[in-house]
């Protein structure tokens, strides 16, 4: 019972002592990360903030060249699935997470040209890129890749079946095709809310319902992410589900490929790629309004729109260039096959009726 | 002690009474976990109902009218509501007769049954989600299997997308907490209380629910409760098992939030899941206090003995064997996979002789596209473990003085006050709250915004009433008695602390630091939404893999996962370990 404890094992001093810690490390954090403007200074290179979802991913020799062209530290910050970092970089205008934000698609474009977070930019660069990706015709949002949503198939199910692939959306009704189709829910899925968005430059605002209650009468399943719908219900993945379609990219044949366990010669899987079947989504960045390092954001984004990160893109993020001087390789000349005419729905469209289109959808076919 | 006297003693309770100088204190014990929550939650979560509410059109008039008519939010509530209970009444079925083989019976293997039970806590939906439909999917092994057998030609089970997927991984993931929970306050109970009531004439099953049971109720309730919140904000399982037939207010929130970007109704839709959270902790808060009362707890070496009878010894296997089935199955179908070889193209031929591989194992280490991003697992798991620990000393040291506050002036208007408001973080929205870090935590000295530090922070948020209600119970039981005892010894308050509850609350506090690294290890949501993309976690890294196509990957994903598991399972070895050796025991 008389045992002496040294001071620091004694409750209340030992709380307080912890809540120093606390204090202290809050206090070390905010020294150390770098929230003051970077400056130009003998110290050392300065540091340019990108802001990413979680998707984003580039080549350790890539991202050196060019911090070392310009003596600069590139910190890249990740801020959750597309939507969420749109509305991180909302909710901090004027006082940014970073410099530069990176991958609003045309779905999410209207929202963030209409909050205004970005500052323009006519990049000399983009004399380079089509103008079928240009949508933002004041160069807030700037294009930086595209990538085609589209149906993808188990080869080795239709061949099995002596069944011909869907060639249309229209066939997919039909009951040849009745339980093979998987698609990811549009309110949740990126990937799912571009077939909403086919599927209504197909059968227009008037049809695309009753177009989908004819795949749901044909046993359609919807889940509600690409990961469940690709990886657990899909055929041809290496999950093996029971579903041999499924809305996917273009490019996964070829990345079955690139990423087999063990080297293959042919992809088991292949897309859907007739005409208005696909739909084209498209990436921006742009440099956040009140940016600290302006000059330096600038030339991060002219690095983005350049060969050397657009030939990156590809095997980091599975989304190709938008420079037409950027080069494709090998793998991807063999196993690529892109969609010539995507269907269309106008950015205007999209966004006046984004929300309606899918409370809609969902009321018709979810509950 | 003789038994008879406890008996008397719960029936004639004293409250002992700290001097005048430690109830001053008492006041002071709430100053760090109530700065804490101040600075980390209700702060940041003002801020970002005030900045959701100031988008809104027409103000609140016009926001509660659209909260109003759309019948939809009631029936998403409504849904919430009796999902979450049902799932909790499983899990406690499912729960408490293992809690009470590992509270009362002494059995070899019983430290890995319980430290494997606790693996389903920490893995990432998605992977679990594979897991589940590796054996009860469409081509699962169970569809399979009753396929060949009844010659079947579609699968009879359908398990992804139904409700029934839903309980199923609830109970799964949290059955643990009651195991944890309940098992470790039930072994220290002591059996000559039933005994005594079985002497007198009572059958088993009598004593059970005539005396054990009410004493038991105070801890079956804080872990109820505790299951009943996870379940009621559940996000992932219900999104990725449940399909988009189900919605229960989290994902409503986040679709409100990310979806559609109408702020202002995420906004009225978190405040009503807080309402809910806070008048059920409420009412558990009054009933606890009803229930609960200060035992005579007794070393485990007291209360547990061996399987002696064969009759008790098959009872117990089955039950363990049930648990096992439950709980590692699933766990071992994942870990099955890992190692199998994917053959490409052959999903519609007949099952071909498996091959075994480490490849995926090995391909972990390899950065095949050079990628910036790229951890070796070894580091991944460093800094799971990295955070982790940093959540199990802020939560020890921020859940242990609001606990002993809370247990030794439960009656006092700042207890009262307090109590209900510590469980607000488990059921607010991680969404609305990682927006409200980044409209909050924005300047000097609190620009967390990108910090690493707001991963173990979030964490802890989440741990921290884990801790305040497994310490609560135990200190709350200790029999003031032995406090008076020690005082009229002449022990100063802070020596009563020392010699009397700090070694009695010693087995709490490690089912406490359980929790914390727990959570730490599986937590996805928060380190996803202010993840530093050179530091992933393992979940992280999991889904980075899981999220691309490719053989490579999947492969990738499924051999993280289970060194995930393994390392969480030695980690409640380790813990485990020290339970026994150090002051675990009295």
């Amino acid at each position: 019972m008389n045992r002496k404890f040294p001071f620091y094992l004694q409750p209340i001093f030992g709380t307080i002592i912890c809540f120093l810690i606390l204090i202290s490390m809050q206090g070390c954090s905010a020294m150390t990360a770098p929230t003051a403007p970077s400056s130009p200074t003998a110290s050392g290179p300065r540091t340019l903030k990108v802001m990413t979802h979680d998707a984003f991913a580039i080549s350790q020799g890539v991202e050196a060249t060019f911090e070392s062209q310009y003596n600069v530290k590139v910190e890249f910050i990740k801020s959750g699935d597309a939507g969420t970092a749109l509305n991180k970089a909302i909710l901090s205008k004027g006082n940014p997470l970073g410099d530069v934000l990176y991958g609003v698609d045309n779905a999410f474009l209207s929202r963030a040209l209409d909050e205004g977070i970005f500052e323009p930019y006519n990049s000399p660069l983009l004399a380079n890129i089509d103008a079928q990706y240009k949508l933002d015709p004041q160069n807030r949002a700037l294009p930086v890749d595209n990538g085609d949503v589209c149906l993808v198939y188990d080869k080795a199910y239709f061949a099995q079946h002596n069944l011909p692939p869907p060639q249309t959306l229209q066939d997919l009704a039909k009951p040849e095709y009745k339980s093979l189709l998987v698609v990811e829910n549009p309110a949740n899925s990126s990937p799912g809310l571009a077939f909403l968005l086919t599927t209504i430059g197909n059968f227009g605002q008037e049809g695309y319902l009753d177009y989908w209650k004819q795949l749901k009468a044909n046993d359609l399943l919807v889940v509600n992410d690409w990961e469940t719908a690709y990886n657990t219900e899909f055929s041809g993945s290496s999950g093996k589900g029971p579903r041999p379609i499924v809305v996917s990219y273009d490019s996964d044949p070829a990345f079955e490929v690139i990423n087999a366990s063990t080297p293959i010669s042919e992809p088991p899987i292949a897309s859907i790629v007739s005409d208005n079947t696909c739909f084209r989504q498209i990436e921006f960045a742009g440099i956040l309004k009140g940016a600290r390092n302006r000059d330096l954001a600038e030339k991060w984004i002219d690095f983005m729109l350049s060969p050397t990160f657009q030939e990156d893109m590809p095997l980091q993020m599975y989304v190709f260039p938008v420079n037409s001087n950027a080069k494709l390789g090998d793998v991807f000349a063999k196993f690529l096959v892109r969609p010539k005419q995507t269907a269309t729905v106008s950015p205007q469209d999209i966004a006046a009726n984004r929300d309606k289109w899918l409370q809609a959808w969902t009321e018709a076919i979810l509950h | 002690m003789a038994a008879s006297l406890d008996g008397g003693y719960i029936a004639l309770r004293l409250r002992f009474q700290y001097p005048v100088r430690l109830k001053l204190a008492a006041p002071l014990l709430w100053l760090p976990p109530l700065a804490f929550l101040v600075i980390f939650y209700f702060y940041p979560l003002g801020r970002i109902l005030q900045v959701s509410f100031a988008r809104g059109e027409g103000g609140l008039p016009a926001l509660a009218s659209q909260f109003m008519s759309t019948p939809y939010v009631a029936r998403v509530l409504w849904f919430t509501i009796w999902q979450a209970a049902l799932s909790t009444l499983l899990t406690l079925l499912v729960g408490l007769p293992g809690a009470y083989l590992l509270a009362r019976y002494e059995f070899r293997g019983k430290s890995f049954l319980l430290a494997v039970t606790a693996i389903p806590f920490v893995l990432p939906t998605l992977v679990v989600a594979i897991a589940f439909s590796a054996l009860l999917g469409p081509r699962g092994w169970v569809n399979l299997a009753l396929m060949e057998i009844l010659h079947l030609p579609q699968p009879p089970l359908q398990f992804v997308n139904t409700l029934g997927a839903i309980l199923v991984a609830h109970i799964f993931y949290n059955t643990t907490i009651v195991l944890r929970m309940v098992g470790d306050f039930w072994s220290h109970l002591d059996p000559k209380l039933s005994q005594a009531a079985q002497v007198l004439g009572a059958s088993r099953w009598k004593s059970m629910l005539t005396v054990t049971l009410p004493l038991l109720m105070p801890i079956i309730l804080t872990a109820g409760l505790l299951v009943f919140i996870f379940d009621f904000t559940s996000f992932g399982v219900i999104l990725i098992l449940g399909g988009p037939h189900f919605t229960t207010l989290e994902v409503e929130i986040y679709n409100q939030t990310i979806s559609y970007f109408n702020l202002p109704l995420a906004a009225t839709l978190c405040i009503l899941q807080l309402v809910c959270t806070l008048s059920l902790t409420i009412l558990y808060t009054s009933l606890s206090r009803r229930l609960s009362r200060p035992l005579s707890l007794r070393p485990r070496s007291y209360t547990q003995h061996r399987l002696t009878s064969w009759s008790s010894r098959i009872l117990a296997g089955l039950l363990v064997l049930f648990l096992l089935g439950l709980l590692t199955v699933p766990l071992i179908a994942l870990a099955t996979r890992s190692i199998i070889s994917i053959e490409p193209a052959n999903s519609q031929q007949p099952i071909q002789s498996p091959k075994l591989t480490l490849d995926y194992y090995r391909e972990l280490s390899t950065n095949r596209t050079g990628s910036l991003f790229f951890v070796p697992p070894t580091t991944a798991i460093g800094i799971s473990l990295a955070y982790a620990t940093t959540t199990v000393i802020l939560a020890l040291c921020l859940g242990l003085p609001a606990s002993w506050a809370l247990a030794n002036n439960a009656s006092s208007p700042l207890s009262r006050a307090f109590d209900p408001i510590l469980m607000l973080p488990l059921g607010t929205s991680a969404v609305t709250l990682g927006l409200g870090f980044i409209v909050a935590l924005d300047r000097p000295p609190l620009d967390l915004r990108a910090s690493l530090l707001l991963i173990p922070l979030a964490h802890t948020l989440v741990a921290f009433p884990f801790v305040v209600r497994s310490l609560t119970p135990a200190l709350y039981s200790i029999r003031p008695r032995l406090r008076q005892a020690a005082s009229v010894l002449g022990a100063s308050p802070l020596q009563v602390f020392r010699v009397v509850d700090l070694p009695l609350v010693g087995r709490a506090l490690f089912v406490a630091a359980t929790f914390a690294f727990m959570i730490s290890m599986g937590e996805f949501g928060a380190t996803a939404l202010i993840t530093r993309p050179e530091y992933p976690t393992v979940p992280v890294m999991i889904y980075r893999f899981i999220s691309q196509p490719g053989a490579f990957n999947y492969g990738r994903a499924l051999a993280l996962s289970t060194l995930l598991m393994g390392i969480t399972a030695a980690g409640m070895l380790v813990i485990e370990r020290f339970r026994i050796a150090d002051v675990g025991e009295f």
